[in-house]
């Protein structure tokens, strides 16, 4: 079972050197800014993400500003964006932008970098035992790409003609034409560019977690005693490696169609009085492209979530997680459907309906191993003692957002049922729900758990169980009431309902999830707050294993420097959820297998 | 002036909660961080059954206030629609019990289990039987869904009835256009490179079918209990037509003509003493982002008994004469308003069109 290792033996020790000689010349450059650290890199990940989830964030309560009080003025919004909001009111060109800004911002920025780029780079050498990633230069670089990327999405938000404006989905011919919308001109160029930049960022930090955990794991950590947050990031990382590039394909051709001419997504098209000479192009064919890469990308935003709830639950009920092997088997199982389900999203595009009974099929069957997720995590709970930190909280709430958007997935993978649910706020409940709030709730609580091994420092408690709990209460309460909109056919992407005699019914629900989300919001700045100011001024963390937890990033010292470790890493003797063994409370995974041990 | 005190408002929340938050983790301190942990403990246990109960009532309280919006209490206004409401309830009831056993043992569980020094978790890494028992239990609900499912799925996506009346629907930036095929029942070819003018669609006038063809705008005419085929397609962008009261939905593809079938059931009269409301209306949503008049691509259907319809396609003018008066024929017996009479020498009449 240990065989795999030896390669480890031989890299580990000469890695060891070489950094113990360089934490003597770090200057203030190559420790925060270009640095090769893995914890440092993690953290620049999380904080850039932050800042974009600010922004995002920011962005929907501004278009949910217009959707709840249509008919009113803001003078503030006029003064704040110029002609964009004329009058106070949000122009509906730039209602679309924002739109398409925040899910662009919320679905790559903070839930792919700022979630998996974040944790992966933090917990993968800690967890597994390695001084660093396989290859630290790449790992900085893939930071530094992002950071170009986000540069380049920003920038776009001060263009003339605004940013891009078609959706997050970007399907042409919409996007292609500059003269279909405004959006479509330059701002539209700026986002292929900067998703470019953006995947080679995520290939740059995939391939280096994918090698990194299957080559630099310490002596005695086999495959099968990694924690499950290493696997969920592990599969991630796969599915991240291997669809991302198809995006990739997807926004050069567009970037084709729209510079140079090309047809691949155009077809008879007569646009502003235009007679477009573009034929024999598919623009299905662009959302098959889009979507390879979409579907996966929902489980590169959740498998870390669940990856990292899973720790934590088990972690804080002081038992083993359930069925280790099962949870890993459907992180698996997960992991390849993601692949093959691409077309549940394109039910009412005309597409083959023998071919859409396959994606139906297919879709159905990711419930399966969901269900064992979720019957998992309540054993896991069953019988447990559970301390109910912040972070435990948020695990908790993750299960349950989990479930509750999970189900409406049944609804929406059912083609007959999709028919009519298709882009109305059915769908906006449903994966806000299962991918926005459970995996925010999967990364608060990572960051709530990790942050005293991050800056040596906690987060404030108190600021923490408030933080939950307004999230909690407000997710359900800004997004339960949707689906019955969703129900009612109210079509998504609506900058104003009050014309329409089969919508305008729900005026007064919308000015309410407004209202709820503004306090929601708010509440978010308040955790934000609380990572700042914890930083420098947080409780101390004085104990090496302040939750009691079994991995190895807790063996470490409590700030450690880089290199992890600052003598030889520490050998791997058994699994990650030994809690509550032989009666007592958790056993380290350091520790050597007893003589009377019992087996498991 | 408003907007400045309600920042200030907000700021000073946010300074008291965080002094509260700072004085607890003092007090906490004084108190024995360990005793003050478990205080926690017991409040956010606590907190949690609470969520749980006060949650379900928010979902029944939920259900009263907006289940008599969402269009099922009026029942759909198709056949398709009709067993598309027959699958959601189906699956509202499966997921419904699904929900309830899972939320609720997870808050129980969560208050029951809470932190106690007089018991040790119980050591139960895993359990094969019972991993099997939730691994097939979903599985057979999941087969039950998914062969309901793609019954209706090939039922509706399947070939229309051959005696469907026929309309073609076409979108663009912003809003809805529909034609006829007249008489002959066969709608006139198109070519894109045609659009010009008074001729929106592109509609080939060499061709002789397209001669009886209607053409109209905003609002569709649809007989009551006969089956209806729409052609749909798009001249710009994406678009998708999208019927909310008869439950169905398709993309509007440029350069992909797609096909939706349904049987409306009531005429909107019925509709509007069914749901009692005077001004209801059939509404053509358009469900697929197509710019910024996105949200006001609005289209309605009248759907009229059988009499009324044929009235109003009998008052209808084919496109050819209000694009060409002067072809229009003097009086109604002339050859060329029947179409089906192919052998009618067309090409002396015709306008060349490039």
């Amino acid at each position: 079972m240990s065989n795999t290792l030896i390669l480890q033996d031989t890299v580990s020790p000469g890695i060891n050197d070489v950094h113990h000689e360089h934490v003597h010349h770090e200057t203030f450059i190559s420790k925060y800014v270009f640095s090769q650290d893995h914890k440092m890199i993690a953290k620049q990940f999380l904080i850039t993400g932050m800042i974009w989830a600010i922004i995002g964030g920011l962005f929907s309560v501004l278009f949910r500003l217009q959707l709840g009080y249509p008919d009113s003025t803001f003078p503030f919004l006029e003064d704040l964006l110029g002609h964009w909001a004329k009058g106070g009111k949000l122009q509906p060109e730039f209602y679309y932008a924002l739109v398409t800004m925040h899910g662009t911002i919320l679905v790559f920025f903070v839930l792919t970098a700022g979630l998996s780029g974040t944790f992966a780079n933090f917990l993968i050498p800690l967890q597994i035992g390695a001084r660093d990633m396989a290859s630290p230069l790449l790992n900085m670089l893939s930071y530094w790409f992002f950071f170009l990327s986000s540069i380049i999405m920003f920038s776009s938000l001060f263009v003339q003609t605004g940013p891009a404006s078609g959706g997050w989905t970007i399907y042409p011919p919409l996007s292609a034409l500059g003269d279909a919308s405004s959006g479509s001109k330059i701002g539209m160029d700026l986002w292929l560019v900067s998703m470019a930049m953006f995947i080679i960022s995520s290939l740059l930090g995939g391939l280096n977690y994918i090698s990194t955990i299957l080559n630099l794991r310490t002596k005695g950590m086999s495959m099968t005693r990694l924690p499950l947050s290493i696997w969920a990031l592990f599969f991630t990382a796969v599915l991240g490696v291997l669809s991302f590039p198809v995006l990739l394909s997807g926004a050069i051709l567009l970037l084709f169609d729209r510079n140079l001419g090309t047809s691949f997504f155009l077809s008879d098209i007569v646009i502003a009085g235009k007679i477009l000479p573009n034929e024999g192009g598919s623009a299905i064919l662009f959302q098959h492209l889009f979507w390879f890469l979409g579907h996966p990308e929902v489980y590169i935003i959740l498998l870390p979530a669940m990856g990292m709830s899973s720790e934590i639950i088990s972690v804080n009920s002081r038992k083993p997680i359930f069925g280790y092997m099962a949870m890993v088997g459907s992180l698996f199982a997960i992991a390849i459907l993601a692949f093959l389900v691409w077309a549940h999203h394109m039910f009412v595009t005309g597409l083959n309906p023998f071919l859409g009974a396959f994606f139906v099929l297919l879709t159905l069957l990711i419930a399966v191993p969901s269900a064992i997720k979720v019957f998992n995590w309540l054993t896991t709970l069953w019988r447990a003692n559970i301390r109910f930190t912040p972070a435990m909280l948020f695990a908790i709430g993750f299960v349950s957002m989990f479930i509750s958007g999970g189900l409406t997935g049944i609804f929406l993978g059912n083609s007959a049922l999709d028919i009519h649910l298709h882009d109305t706020y059915f769908v906006v409940a449903h994966f806000h729900i299962v991918m926005g709030v459970a995996s925010f709730f999967g990364m608060f609580a990572g960051v709530y758990h990790w942050f005293p091994k991050m800056y040596g420092r906690y987060l404030n408690n108190t600021l923490g169980y408030i933080h939950f709990w307004v999230s909690i209460i407000g997710a359900y309460l800004i997004f339960w009431p949707m689906h019955y909109e969703g129900l009612a056919g109210m079509p998504r992407r609506y900058y104003d309902f009050s014309m329409w005699e089969s919508f305008k019914m729900f005026a007064g629900l919308n000015q309410f999830i407004s209202f709820i989300s503004m306090i929601v919001f708010v509440v978010q700045l308040l955790f934000v707050f609380n990572f700042f100011y914890s930083i420098f001024k947080g409780r101390k963390v004085t104990s090496l294993n302040p939750w009691g937890s079994n991995t190895l990033e807790w063996t470490t010292p409590i700030r450690p420097g880089h290199g992890n470790w600052p003598g030889e890493i520490p050998e791997v003797h058994r699994g990650a959820y030994d809690y509550g063994k032989d009666g007592r409370e958790f056993i380290s995974q350091v520790e050597p297998v007893g003589e009377n041990e019992s087996a498991h | 002036m408003t907007e400045i005190l309600l920042i200030a408002i907000v700021l000073m929340i946010f300074v008291v909660i965080f002094q509260i938050a700072k004085a607890s983790e003092y007090v906490s301190v004084l108190k024995g961080e360990e005793k003050s942990r478990k205080q926690n403990n017991k409040i956010n246990a606590f907190m949690l059954i609470s969520f749980l109960v006060l949650g379900l009532a928010g979902v029944w309280w939920c259900n009263d206030l907006y289940y008599g919006k969402t269009l099922f209490p009026q029942g759909a206004a198709s056949d398709h629609g009709e067993k598309i409401d027959l699958m959601l309830y189906i699956t509202i009831g499966v997921t419904g019990v699904v929900f309830l056993i899972t939320q609720v043992l997870l808050f129980w569980f969560s208050f029951k289990y809470q932190e106690n020094d007089n018991r040790k978790a119980y050591y139960f890494p895993h359990n094969t039987k019972l991993e099997l028992i939730w691994t097939t239990v979903p599985a057979i609900f999941l087969t039950v869904l998914v062969v309901f499912g793609l019954k209706y799925w090939f039922k509706m996506t399947g070939e229309a009835p051959k005696d469907s009346v026929i309309v073609e629907v076409t979108g663009h930036q912003f809003g809805w256009e529909f034609r006829y095929p007249g008489t002959d029942k066969i709608l006139g070819k198109k070519n894109y490179k045609l659009t010009k003018g008074a001729n929106s669609l592109g509609v080939d006038f060499s061709d002789p079918a397209s001669l009886d063809d209607l053409h109209v705008n905003v609002t569709m005419h649809l007989p009551v209990g006969k089956p209806v085929k729409l052609v749909i397609n798009a001249q710009d962008v994406l678009h998708d037509v999208g019927l909310p009261h008869f439950r169905l939905k398709m993309d509007a593809v440029p350069g992909i003509p797609t096909t939706m079938w349904f049987t409306p059931l009531y005429t909107t009269e019925q509709m509007k003493a069914k749901t009692g409301n005077p001004n209801f209306t059939y509404e053509i949503s358009c469900d697929q982002m197509c710019g910024k008049g996105h949200f006001s691509m609005r289209g309605m259907i009248i759907v009229e008994s059988e009499e009324d319809y044929n009235k109003w396609i009998a008052s209808q003018q084919p496109e050819y004469f209000t694009i060409f008066p002067d072809k229009k024929p003097k009086s109604p017996t002339d050859p060329i308003a029947d179409t089906t009479n192919k052998q009618v020498k067309l090409a002396a009449i015709l306008p060349t069109v490039k």
